[in-house]
């Protein structure tokens, strides 16, 4: 029996890695100044630390701009469809777990034309690690409205402004029972680095929405709160067991009201017990669900970090388990059994 | 037979039967057809089968749209077909009577449960009188017999209702008939005693109704005779009973055991392909992962995912589902990964008739992707040719790194027949055979791989599974460089990606066998087939023949590419006549590929063709060979003939 699944041989280390081994020899092709590119360096600089092997990784994307990701990395990888990248993921990941499957998608690919794969993927908890380029608008196409695109936006396909409310792609992984999210930004490469790894060392799906900047149809979408000057105010760092504090002196913070929603305050007024302790363990998405919309748009104070990371059953690995069971229970599979397995005669 | 008592009544041999059992959905003549086709199989006739049920769940009781049938047809000899005609109809009320008559000979038998035939259930059937009554049965044999009542009375004192005991009645129908037709009854006895061993009520009510039926065959006044139906004489062997589903799901599996390859079905639940997953995942131990995906996208998504990863992808489908994963096809043929899509073709288009039988899918498979996008179809041409036919899908996926369409169809699929188990030793080779190491020298003297180098011979490019160092790799829907597998924009270089995928599919018409004509020396007419249809042709070419006739048969197990001497085959023929349960579609591959004036004889009524139609439609053109004129001039000079024209 082939077993490509078990081939790696788990006894020779890792050898060391630089960045460089992990770029491929293809020319990088976002238009200039995207912040494709520092989500790229991020992936890139963080694999050598991850001690993974390059041919034990997969990149796998849909369509778009960040679905050329995959070309970048030199690793195993599949530039494939409109918005299937999870469904295509879901099939590898859980024939061959000894794999890394990264999604490289975007706010367009899984949100639209792919959110059932998405949502199903969240749901069904396989082992892959979604990365969501959010740039709210549609790039590859050039420029119009996306799923998280603001209501009013004008666009190309938007003269008049949109009329749709758009998705939270945090509240909407929560909402697909997803175990594990966080969101993180193109402008914080250390932020970003660190996100990817705890999603990567999370069992089972983990999704990152990566606010990013399109600078050519959507330039600025996030720089009120990304924005150098603006972070210190505007992003709300998570850390779990920590009050959720944020502001130069830490003088802002968030806290919890009995009728279950969360409010930003100064710390000042209420003191600081009075502060919400972020806790990403929290079995109930609730909480999380609350923190996913403190802010209503990249343009208050908003939460960044690890949102939920809980343990659930993941799917590859109890689908490996019910073979396994069944083996057991009857044996390895028997073909001249099977095709006798129901009433059989013979003929003289 | 049974030890039971010595039958007193006449006993006659019949060499075929054909036996439809008809009630309600709810009635449970499926089940009943099932075991009585089980214990004719074990007692060693050759048989067919058709399982008619309608589309709704559960259509309101007693009413025309709920009618559900099962045909048998049981020989003593070598059949192919569930039989056009039955002799026997089981009918449990009066809508199964009326919706099944029109399919009756005059003469035939209906035996009828004429508890049912009261005023409500008349008038559900929209009878106007009752036909047990007003003559219009004048010239079918009747039998009325009270099964509801009988089987309410044996099970009176078993502590069952009798609401409860009613819906027992149907192994009054089995018992009977068992006894018609001279079965042995152990097999049944066993059966009810382990299905409703957790059911002890259900078991105890089944079995006094199943016995009651066969006393009352035996000491009714009703019944003149019992019949008998030898064994067919068929090549030694084992044998099991199977349907179309099952030999499908078999044959993924031994394909898997064959290649090596874990199989991992993804799929999403839909009529009538869903028995296949059904039986897939009881297999775990083969290793088989299967995966009921959110929508029929992901499912072939899934495949292809795990195909990328060396695992035999396969999907499901039936029409709906084909038109839904064609995207996820084209992207199989791009990255030339082995996939298999298995269609359980049914009445199109859109919903159409999802429980009913067509071959209209043949187009779709042949051209329903964008761009140029070819990729092989195999048929399979009766239930247990299914098994071979997924091998053969498994082997040509797996050695031309191609997505293979499997056509079956929803008469296939439900229908049964007697199936000689293979050697599998006999079974083809698939080998992976996985790209080891680098395949290419670059510029810098550097050995490095290249995902589209291909092979000389089968222009097939090497599969790379992740897992093995150096042979690092990207793949995507892109247009690709030849070779190197870079993206590439280059129209030259598209131009040459375009033809060398086609020849390489084309190419595969020297790797499978040579059209098989079954033949006689001097036959100007060919009927040429494909998939279901295997069986009708083959019943009305016998008939001609018998009629002193000559005429051959060809049945196309390839569509895509065709056998590469069938141009030459259909050369040879005064006149070739393509009969389809569609409107025409191998014919028009065929005028288009070879310039042949192919006569089309098609029907979509959701039914398999009858042998009569057949040999009325073989006939013609044997006369109009005779008589010296062209073949039939149909529409726009397209000579299609209809069925229903012929009958
Ligand atoms: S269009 Fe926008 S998202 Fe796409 S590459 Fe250009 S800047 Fe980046």
């Amino acid at each position: 029996m082939t077993d490509l699944a078990n081939a790696e041989s788990t006894e020779v280390p890792v050898p060391p890695t630089t960045r460089k081994d992990w770029s491929s020899n293809q020319e990088v092709r976002w238009c200039p100044g995207c912040g494709d590119y520092s989500i790229l360096a991020a992936v890139q600089m963080l694999m050598p630390d991850l001690g993974v092997r390059r041919e034990s990784t997969v990149f796998l994307s849909g369509i778009g701009c960040a679905a050329r990701f995959p070309y970048y990395m030199n690793t195993y990888g599949m530039h494939s469809i409109h918005g299937r990248a999870p469904a295509i993921a879901t099939g590898l990941a859980t024939t061959r777990p000894d794999l890394d499957v990264w999604v490289v998608t975007g706010d367009g690919d899984s949100l639209s034309i792919g959110g059932n794969h998405l949502i199903h993927a969240l749901r069904r908890n396989v082992d892959i690690t979604i990365l969501l380029f959010n740039n709210q608008i549609y790039g590859l196409t050039k420029g119009q409205y996306s799923p998280t695109s603001e209501v009013a936006k004008v666009t190309k396909s938007t003269p008049f402004g949109s009329l749709e409310q758009p998705f939270n792609p945090l509240s909407l992984a929560l909402g697909a029972e997803a175990s594990f999210v966080a969101r993180t930004h193109d402008m914080d490469r250390k932020h970003m680095m660190e996100t990817f790894r705890r999603a990567h060392a999370h069992r089972g799906a983990s999704f990152v929405e990566i606010y990013q900047n399109c600078n050519v149809f959507n330039d600025g979408a996030f720089e009120g709160i990304t924005g150098k000057d603006h972070r210190v105010d505007m992003l709300i760092p998570l850390v779990h067991g920590e009050p959720i504090r944020f502001g130069a002196e830490g003088e802002h913070g968030v806290v919890l009201h009995r009728d279950g929603s969360v409010e930003v305050v100064e710390v000042a007024d209420l003191g600081e017990l009075a502060l919400l302790v972020h806790d990403e363990h929290r079995e109930n998405p609730g909480l999380a669900f609350q923190l996913s919309r403190l802010s209503r748009g990249p343009h208050e104070p908003t939460p960044i970090g690890v949102f939920r990371d809980v343990e659930r059953p993941e799917y590859g690995a109890q689908m490996a388990q019910q073979i396994e069971e069944a083996t057991d229970r009857r044996g390895k599979g028997d073909l001249d059994a099977l095709l006798r397995s129901g009433s059989s005669w013979t003929v003289e | 037979m049974s030890d039971t008592t010595t039958d007193p009544k006449p006993h006659q041999q019949l060499h075929r039967v054909v036996i439809r059992f008809a009630g309600d959905s709810g009635d449970g003549m499926q089940l009943t057809g099932d075991r009585f086709t089980t214990t004719s199989a074990l007692w060693g006739n050759d048989l067919a089968t058709f399982p008619d049920f309608p589309a709704e769940i559960r259509a309101p009781a007693g009413t025309l749209a709920g009618v559900s049938a099962f045909q048998v047809h049981i020989s003593d000899h070598d059949i192919s077909t569930p039989g056009d005609s039955p002799n026997v109809l089981v009918a449990m009320n009066p809508a199964a009577l009326k919706a099944n008559l029109a399919i009756l000979p005059k003469g035939a038998a209906i035996i009828v449960n004429v508890d049912a035939f009261e005023e409500r259930n008349l008038a559900k059937a929209d009878y106007e009188t009752n036909p047990l009554e007003d003559g219009s049965l004048s010239a079918y044999t009747v039998y009325e017999v009270p099964m509801t009542s009988i089987t309410t009375e044996v099970c009176k004192d078993a502590g069952v209702k009798p609401r409860d005991a009613e819906r027992s009645k149907n192994f009054f129908a089995l018992g009977l008939i068992s006894w018609l037709y001279t079965r042995p009854i152990e097999v049944t006895i066993g059966w009810i005693g382990e299905k409703y061993a957790g059911k002890p009520l259900v078991m105890e009510a089944n079995l006094r109704a199943f016995k009651a039926g066969y006393h009352f065959g035996e000491t009714a006044e009703l019944f003149e005779s019992s019949y008998g139906v030898k064994p067919a004489v068929l090549e030694p062997g084992e044998y099991v009973n199977i349907t179309g589903n099952t030999a499908t799901a078999w044959g993924l599996i031994a394909a898997s055991v064959r290649s090596g390859l874990p199989l991992f079905l993804g799929t999403y639940p839909i009529t009538p392909a869903s028995d296949i997953l059904h039986e897939l995942s009881k297999h775990k131990q083969f290793g088989v992962r299967t995966f009921q995906a959110e929508d029929e996208i992901s499912g072939i998504g899934a495949a292809l995912g795990a195909a990328f990863g060396g695992a035999l992808g396969v999907t499901t489908t039936s029409g709906p589902g084909l038109d839904l994963k064609s995207e996820m096809m084209g992207l199989a043929i791009s990255l030339e990964l082995p996939l298999v899509i298995i269609d359980v073709q049914r009445g199109g288009p859109s919903t159409g008739l999802p429980t009913k039988t067509e071959q209209a899918d043949l187009l779709h498979a042949m051209y329903g992707r964008h761009g140029e996008a070819p990729l092989p179809i195999v048929a399979a041409r009766t239930p247990s040719h299914c098994f071979e036919v997924t091998v053969e899908a498994v082997r040509l996926a797996v050695k031309y790194r191609t997505p293979v369409i499997v056509l079956s169809d929803g008469y296939l699929a439900n229908g049964t027949e007697p199936w000689r188990l293979p050697d599998m030793d006999g079974l083809p080779t698939i080998e992976p055979d996985f790209a080891a190491g680098p395949n290419h020298t670059d510029a810098d003297g550097q050995a490095v791989f290249w995902p589209y180098v291909r092979d000389e011979q089968t222009l097939a490019r090497p599969w790379a599974p992740p897992g093995v160092p150096g042979l690092e790799h990207r793949i995507g829907g892109l247009e690709k460089a030849d070779g190197s597998g870079n993206v590439s924009y280059d129209g030259v270089n598209h131009e040459k990606m375009t033809r060398l995928r086609a020849a390489k599919i084309a190419g595969i018409a020297h790797d499978i066998p040579p059209t098989d004509v079954d033949g006689e020396d001097g036959a100007e007419v060919l009927v040429i087939g494909w998939g279901s249809t295997y069986g009708a042709i083959a019943a009305g070419v016998e008939r001609i023949r018998a009629r002193g006739y000559k005429v051959d048969q060809a049945h196309l197990v390839h569509l895509n590419p065709f056998p590469a001497d069938l141009g030459k085959v259909l050369g040879r023929y005064r006149r070739v006549l393509v009969p389809e349960v569609n409107t025409g579609q191998l014919s028009r591959l065929l005028r288009a590929e070879y310039l042949v004036d192919a006569i089309s004889f098609t029907q979509v009524e959701g039914v398999p063709f009858r042998a009569e139609a057949m040999e009325a439609a073989i006939l013609r053109q044997i006369e109009g060979v005779a008589a010296g004129s062209p073949g039939d001039p149909g529409v726009d000079g397209m000579a299609t003939s209809h069925g229903k024209a012929s009958d």
